[in-house]
């Protein structure tokens, strides 16, 4: 710490930091317009001139580094003066209708007005033209009122690295524009918000904030597993702004469009509010008494009669850490059997298994931030400006600092290709032969780090031996990909002094997505790119907790923690923990269960905020299966899909509502915090699991989630220093065994979790399905930015609905030339299990020979195509390869 | 091959182009040329070559600086004089031809000076030009005598002998010699080159930009355009020493798109240049080497602000950002550069070549060396000078300009473009160098120097120039955007006759705010031609305020226009070409304007042949 003197107060500041940001800190005003925290300094709007000894003229305090010793004045006369007149000219340009704006009280230019004391501005009006732009569904530019601060261009560029705007024109004529003065919903915008967050008068407003709130609580965002900080602002009882949590360690205040403008789900008229039970075949509304006395009493009868494993739960990876462990606890010890699974299965399946294998730890080994400081970053099987927003966003700005070169294997030509040094374009399905070809040209071109390989690893020789022969060309062969280019992105990967791979579903969801993974945990054991500070193999989970729901052993073969259920000394941990007898036999899994319920083993599921009459593959199947079923009970939000075919329907409360944690991507356990009440009769999750637990006879009671996380730690090593206090302000990432431990940034730092870590081979294997004379096209799919899964949530949005209507189909010109389609036209698609109806959108994103298909849309659910084949080891389902034929409607 | 086999080569070409036993014609093909008619001209001079069957090579030269008197032709043949001929057109050409090569006949009308040979009587030799004879050439030496497109004819006078001998010396005695010298950037702030470079020498950083400077912006400007057009290798030799020096191996040259001749003789001189190893991969054999990239710009004033400059390169908006970090620690592509001005650079190679002293020989204690002004407006020889510094403006307008045209008087010279001030008659012994102007209120600038006479409206120039800083301003900070903006409207409404008095005061108020609140160089002194001239023409502001007066006639809101009975004749003329009607009279009739309908457009005023409407 230095000191400096402002107006006569001597105070403490930090080195490195600016004049106005060391008198914030201590609470001393400097006015501003164009500052605000986490920008680069900017210098625009001279209101925060002031005097420094020794330095000519009026330097700007938000870019001038504070020096030890230095005296600065503020709040004098000479300086005021200059102030004074500037912020006139502002005055003179800005409409004064301050009583009807809806900046008033919260306005920057206001604020600066008022402590400079202007009373009338001498200068001449400058009456301009409103130029209201409402093209983009969220938020209105009203122009008239823009100061010209430079915040929401920065915002756009600097923080986003979008563009979708700039300052256009000369002098007076200077102004924020679209390219070519577009209307904004022309321009690549992403809706993502942070420039009306950051805009300091109301130039730029959100759309659905009509009054100030008088409460504002901190919490996570709901959707992906990115897990930005939101700042909830409610008023009797109703959500009125979102703004993102500056004080996020992850998101730094940023959201992406979701986050920002998709929360009207919370406050929908058709959220349930009251128990639904199944009579005559019809859903009618009951009370609880009567739909906890039904569910107590069917599922005594089904496990009388057919054993506690003809009973099965789905747990959520949108519901809480706390509901998760409560859910998996009820099944274990209320009913008696491990068959509960939830939609990581669907996901990250292949993640746990292979890493687990590879590492002996199975989530992302690296933190978001990180991203921003690798050398290289292999994105493959990862939309990640589209399904994880805020982390592509660190891949974008990581690449235009200059220091970063990505490197993107994927089919699709996503949009951070436009970003990348390499695009390589494997044919879905064909990953492990590419990243075979890569280790083959690192071996024998010996780039690959001997001295980790040699202290860190163990059975070297079966990877050599298996990717011998996996030379660039044999690659090309198969994946299309030229070999010069499999050559250059290996080299550039293995080269990086810190190089990243960063994946998702398109590693994950194949029938070969274990040995994806392991190829992938290969290519970074052989380059030592694991272990250390922006490294590492980085799976990102595309729920807001399904990194917990994962943790907290919402999974058939583990407890908490991936505490293995046929390890008998685990067993008798959870059963002197629980007071009750535990089975030792590993569950089902979710594909296993429907295939259960379809011939008959399964006779009664309890679905907790699942939805897998959307998400499940071959979801023809599906609905067979639990049409079959004696007994289904679904506890959600809305009635979705799934619970329009339910027994009985349980209300439950959403994100907003209730308190608890969620982990994120990077296993970060972060708190949640309840804003409004949960509408109706709608009760939290983790009561209504208790509630039933406890009517069958195994006592479940908690008056708070504090108690509930109080009680994982307690059994499960990997939280057991996490508590609510420890993580009030800034979450804590897993492993962190005890109550002094920091968390950890980083996985495998000296050593693996297992001891070595180990290269398995991985050989080639084809897709279960790949296109035929029949089914000649390639079907991938995946999401979009302005949707969300099921779109129960997004679907609730009229904005997101605008930006996104359902159905488009993606298919590459050549093809649609091939299949007599033009761009709008509509077409069904059909596979060897189902047939949708969708719209025609003729694009290069699609590779050649394939098309893609959201998994969003009941009004065309690609699910009813998608083939329900399984990886061997983790049963996760082929999403991302099967074949279908197309044509015309 | 070495320096010295190079201007051996280069010497035989050279002596064949300069060869007084051969006939040549030499073409003023700059712009300023082109736009005087040397385009037409090539045409016929070389039609006349072919079909008279005359023994001349037809040569491009650049800007010898007589702009009043282009096209300018050198007609040389053996056994005469070589003779520059001016003011040429279709129409006088060919007889200036004749008379040359056929007649030898001299005293052609045309005919301005002698560039070579005996002395004829009523021709002076070129260096005896009064616009000549004052001045001293160094950046400027090669304009005229060269073919700016021949690498050859610049080696042969002695051209990239400085990079020959700086790659000689070590990096800093490059400085050393430069710092020496007491050059001072030549693109405005007049700051010194070589401590400048030294900065970025000792910037942390492998990777180095050196940058050139040539976005030349000023209304009236032309000093870099003449540099690059006439002699390119002298930036590009400048460029190299001070890559050489700074340790850059990567450079750019910004220049305006609005220059093609520039551009054209660049990219033609770059590639010459990389052909003869003196830019390039190990120049000369040496282990320095530097590639140069030319970057255009798109005519933004602003760019020519260095941080702009820089974002301009990088390809994003063309705007200022706040010093520190400087362009020397964190510049292009966040890499340590330098950039100098076209003018600057120029005058690297000389310092080099002949030294520090022989250089500082010329100009002030401060103020070392010459400077080149484009001189326009009201003066009688307008064109491009280059004249040692500490020079007073007396001698520059009146011996080297002639003065001023028509019998009008002297009334202020304005400096520095948009970001300099209005001189007044009193102050014109100033001498001319950079304290002393900013003393005066304006600066040294780049080289524009606007004359004007007793019928230039101060305030009307005041307004001239805040509308163009206001159109120019980049927008990004508040003084400047708005503050310019406001300045406009006042004097817009003065030049009008419906301001206050108040408002002179508010000018000034404002004019204060904006140079002290102002990020950038261009913002901090955008108000000096409206400060300067409420200083110095403070009754002139008055006059249009309380007496709704315009003392130089040229404020038309502030005109009325009479028909003096005497003199009317009623030919009608001017009735016919008011276009409101405002004109009454029968014909033969003397003819009355009706004050309330006139639009004070002045159209009677042009139209009538007898004198008989009044401007007031």
């Amino acid at each position: 710490m230095i000191t400096v003197t402002i107006d006569g107060k001597t105070i403490e500041a930090a080195e490195g930091s600016t004049i106005i940001a060391a008198a914030e800190a201590v609470g001393i005003y400097i006015p501003h317009l164009c500052h605000s925290d986490g920008f680069a300094p900017y210098g625009a709007c001279r209101m925060c001139i002031v005097e420094v000894e020794g330095m000519r003229g009026l330097p700007t305090a938000c870019t001038i580094k504070v020096a030890d010793g230095m005296v600065v004045r503020n709040d004098c006369d000479k300086v005021n003066k200059v102030r004074r007149m500037i912020c006139e000219m502002l005055v003179a340009d800005h409409p004064l209708t301050c009583l009807t704006c809806m900046a008033n009280m919260r306005c920057g230019l206001q604020k600066v007005a008022s402590y400079l004391g202007i009373q009338e501005s001498r200068l001449k009006r400058l009456e301009r033209e409103p130029v209201v732009d409402e093209s983009n569904p969220f938020y209105i530019r009203d122009m008239s009122k823009c100061i010209m601060c430079g915040l929401c261009v920065r915002s756009c560029n600097e923080l986003r690295s979008i563009g979708a705007i700039d300052i256009a024109g000369r002098g007076y004529e200077s102004r924020i524009a679209a390219f070519n003065d577009a209307p904004i919903a022309d321009s690549p915008c992403v809706s993502c918000g942070e420039c009306v967050d950051n805009c300091p008068v109301s130039a730029l407003w959100a759309k659905n904030e009509t009054v100030p709130p008088d409460t504002e609580t901190r919490t996570i965002c709901p959707y992906c597993g990115c897990g930005c900080g939101l700042v909830l602002g409610t008023r009797s009882g109703k959500i009125v702004s979102i703004r993102g949590d500056k004080t996020n360690p992850a998101s730094h205040g940023s959201l992406c469009v979701k986050g920002r403008f998709g929360l009207d789900f919370v406050g929908d008229e058709t959220r349930l509010t009251r128990p639904l039970i199944r009579r005559k075949g019809k859903l009618e509304e009951a009370d609880w008494e009567e739909a906890l006395s039904l569910i107590v009493d069917r599922i005594g009868i089904i496990k009388k009669q057919h054993g506690p494993d003809a009973l099965a739960g789905f747990s959520s990876a949108k519901c809480t850490n706390e509901e998760n462990y409560v859910f998996q606890k009820f099944v274990r010890a209320a009913i008696g059997t491990n068959n509960v699974d939830h939609c990581a299965r669907l996901c990250h399946a292949s993640t746990v298994a292979g890493l687990a294998r590879a590492f002996g730890s199975g989530a992302m080994t690296n933190s978001m931030d990180e991203l921003e400081n690798a050398d290289c970053i292999l994105v493959t099987g990862s939309n990640t400006t589209e399904a994880h927003p805020i982390i592509g966003m660190k891949i974008m700005n990581a690449v235009k600092s200059g220091k970063t070169k990505l490197i993107v294997a994927d089919p699709r030509r996503i949009d951070l290709v436009e970003f990348s040094e390499l695009h390589i374009r494997q044919r879905s399905g064909t990953d492990v032969a590419l990243f075979n070809a890569m280790m083959n040209v690192i071996i024998s071109e010996e780039l690959y780090d001997k001295e980790f390989v040699l202290a860190r690893t163990e059975d070297f020789d079966v990877l050599r031996d298996c990717v011998k022969d996996c030379t660039p060309d044999w690659a090309e062969q198969i994946t299309g990909i030229p070999a010069e280019d499999i050559r250059a992105s290996a080299r550039l990967y293995a080269t990086a002094e810190r190089g990243s791979i960063v994946y998702s579903m398109g590693i994950t969801q194949h029938t070969t997505g274990t040995d994806n993974v392991l190829a992938l945990a290969n290519l970074s054991m052989l380059t030592g790119n694991i272990g250390r500070l922006s490294t590492g193999v980085n799976p990102l989970r595309g729920q807001n907790n399904v990194q917990g729901a994962c943790d907290l052993g919402a999974l058939p073969n583990v407890y908490t923690g991936y505490q293995k259920v046929d390890d008998p000394d685990i067993q008798k941990k959870f059963e002197q923990a629980w007071g009750v007898k535990l089975s030792s036999q590993a569950g089902l899994t979710i594909t296993e269960i429907i295939n259960g319920a379809a011939d008959g083993r399964i006779k009664g599921l309890y679905i907790m905020g699942e939805n897998p009459m959307l998400s499940d593959p071959n979801i023809n199947h599906v609905r067979e299966a639990l049409n079959k079923l004696d007994f289904l009970i679904v506890q959600d939000i809305f009635l979705t899909e799934t619970a329009e075919l339910a027994d009985v329907v349980l209300p439950a409360a959403s994100f907003a509502e209730k308190d608890g944690t969620f982990t994120s991507t990077e296993r970060r356990v972060q708190r949640v915090r309840s804003a409004v009440p949960a509408p109706g009769e709608a009760r939290q999750d983790w009561e209504i699991i208790c509630d039933v637990a406890t009517r069958l006879g195994f006592d479940m009671s908690y008056s708070h989630p504090v108690e509930i996380m109080d009680e994982i730690a307690s059994v499960t090593p990997i939280y057991g220093g996490i508590s609510f206090d420890r993580i009030e302000k800034i979450g804590l990432q897993w492993p962190c065994p005890d109550k002094k431990h920091e968390g950890t940034m980083f996985l495998h730092e000296g050593t693996f979790k297992r001891g070595r870590g180990k290269f398995h081979p991985t050989p080639f294997i084809e897709a279960k399905e790949i296109p035929d004379k029949e089914y000649p096209l390639l079907l991938t799919t995946g999401r979009y930015l302005y949707h969300f899964h099921t779109r129960t949530m997004t679907g609730r949005s009229k904005g997101l609905e605008e930006l996104c209507p359902p159905v488009p189909v993606e298919i590459h010109p050549d093809d649609a030339v091939k299949f007599g389609v033009k761009d709008g036209d509509n077409v069904e698609i059909k596979s060897r299990r189902g047939e949708i109806k969708a719209t025609a959108k003729v694009t290069e994103r699609s590779r050649k020979g394939s098309v893609f298909i959201a998994f969003h849309f009941r009004e065309g659910p690609a699910n009813a195509l998608t083939i329900d084949a399984t990886d061997p080891v983790a049963k996760i389902p082929e999403y991302k390869v099967c074949a279908v034929n197309l044509h015309v409607s | 091959m070495n320096y010295e086999q190079l201007k051996e080569k280069a010497l035989v070409d050279w002596r064949n182009f300069s060869n007084p036993d051969t006939a040549r014609i030499l073409i003023g093909t700059g712009t300023c040329g082109l736009a005087a008619g040397a385009g037409d001209l090539i045409d016929i001079i070389k039609d006349y070559v072919r079909k008279r069957h005359v023994d001349a090579q037809v040569c491009d030269t650049g800007c010898l600086g007589l702009c009043y008197a282009e096209p300018l032709v050198e007609l040389r043949k053996p056994g005469a004089p070589a003779i520059l001929f001016g003011r040429l057109n279709p129409e006088n050409i060919t007889e200036c031809l004749e008379n040359y090569f056929e007649n030898n006949k001299w005293d052609d009308p045309n005919a301005l000076a002698i560039m070579e040979g005996d002395s004829i009587n009523s021709i002076p030799y070129f260096r005896d030009l009064p616009m000549i004879r004052g001045q001293v050439r160094i950046a400027s030496r090669n304009f005229g005598i060269i073919n700016p497109e021949n690498i050859n004819h610049y080696i042969a006078r002695d051209g990239y002998a400085g990079l020959a001998k700086s790659l000689k010396l070590s990096h800093e005695d490059v400085i050393t010699e430069v710092k020496a010298s007491g050059l001072r950037g030549r693109g405005g702030a007049g700051f010194p080159t070589g401590i400048k470079w030294e900065f970025c020498r000792n910037a942390p950083g492998n990777k180095k930009y050196m940058i050139c400077n040539g976005d030349e912006g000023d209304p009236g400007a032309f000093m870099d355009r003449s540099v690059l057009e006439s002699d390119p290798h002298a930036v590009i030799e400048g460029m190299t020493i001070a890559a050489y020096a700074i340790g850059a191996d990567e450079g750019y040259i910004y220049v305006r798109a609005e220059y093609p001749l520039a551009i054209k003789r660049l990219e033609k001189a770059i590639k010459d240049a990389l052909d003869m190893n003196l830019v390039g991969k190990s120049i000369l054999g040496s282990k320095f080497s530097f590639d140069i990239h030319i970057k255009k710009g798109a005519g933004a004033f602003v760019c020519g602000e260095e941080t702009a400059l820089i974002a301009s390169i990088e390809g994003k908006r063309g705007m200022p950002k706040s010093r520190p970090p400087f362009p020397a620690q964190s510049g292009l592509f966040n890499k340590p550069s330098n950039i100098n001005n076209v003018e600057t650079l120029a005058n690297i190679p000389f310092i080099l070549r002949n030294g520090s002293s022989e250089f500082a020989e010329n100009g002030t204690e401060k103020s070392r060396g010459t400077k080149t002004f484009a001189l326009t407006g009201r003066i009688t020889r307008t064109g491009l000078i280059e004249v040692p510094l500490g020079i007073t403006l007396r001698e520059i307008i009146f011996d080297i300009g002639g003065g001023i045209p028509d019998g009008k008087k002297f009334k202020a010279v304005q400096t520095g473009g948009p970001s300099g001030g209005c001189i007044p008659c009193d102050l014109l012994d100033l001498p001319v160098d950079y304290e002393k102007l900013a003393e005066a209120g304006a600066i040294m600038g780049s080289g524009g120097m606007v004359v004007m006479d007793e019928s230039t409206c101060m305030v009307d120039i005041a307004r001239y120039f805040i509308s163009f800083t206001q159109s120019e301003s980049c927008g990004k900070c508040v003084p400047c955007r708005l503050g310019t903006r406001q300045m406009m409207l006042i004097l817009d409404s003065i030049t009008r006759g419906d301001a206050k008095v108040d408002d002179i005061n508010l000018l000034i108020e404002l004019g204060e705010t904006i140079r002290l609140g102002s990020l950038c160089g261009l913002g901090q002194t955008a108000p000096n031609p409206v400060l300067t001239t409420i200083k110095y023409y403070k009754d002139e502001y008055e006059q249009h305020i309380i007496n709704r007066i315009c003392p130089a006639g040229s404020c038309s809101n502030l005109l009325t226009y009479e028909i003096d009975k005497k003199k009317c004749i009623g030919c009608t003329a001017c009735a016919k070409a008011c276009p409101v009607d405002a004109i009454s009279g029968k014909p033969k009739e003397v003819h009355a304007i009706d004050q309330e309908e006139c639009t004070r457009c002045g159209s009677c005023f042009d139209v009538c042949k007898f004198e008989a409407v009044k401007k007031s």
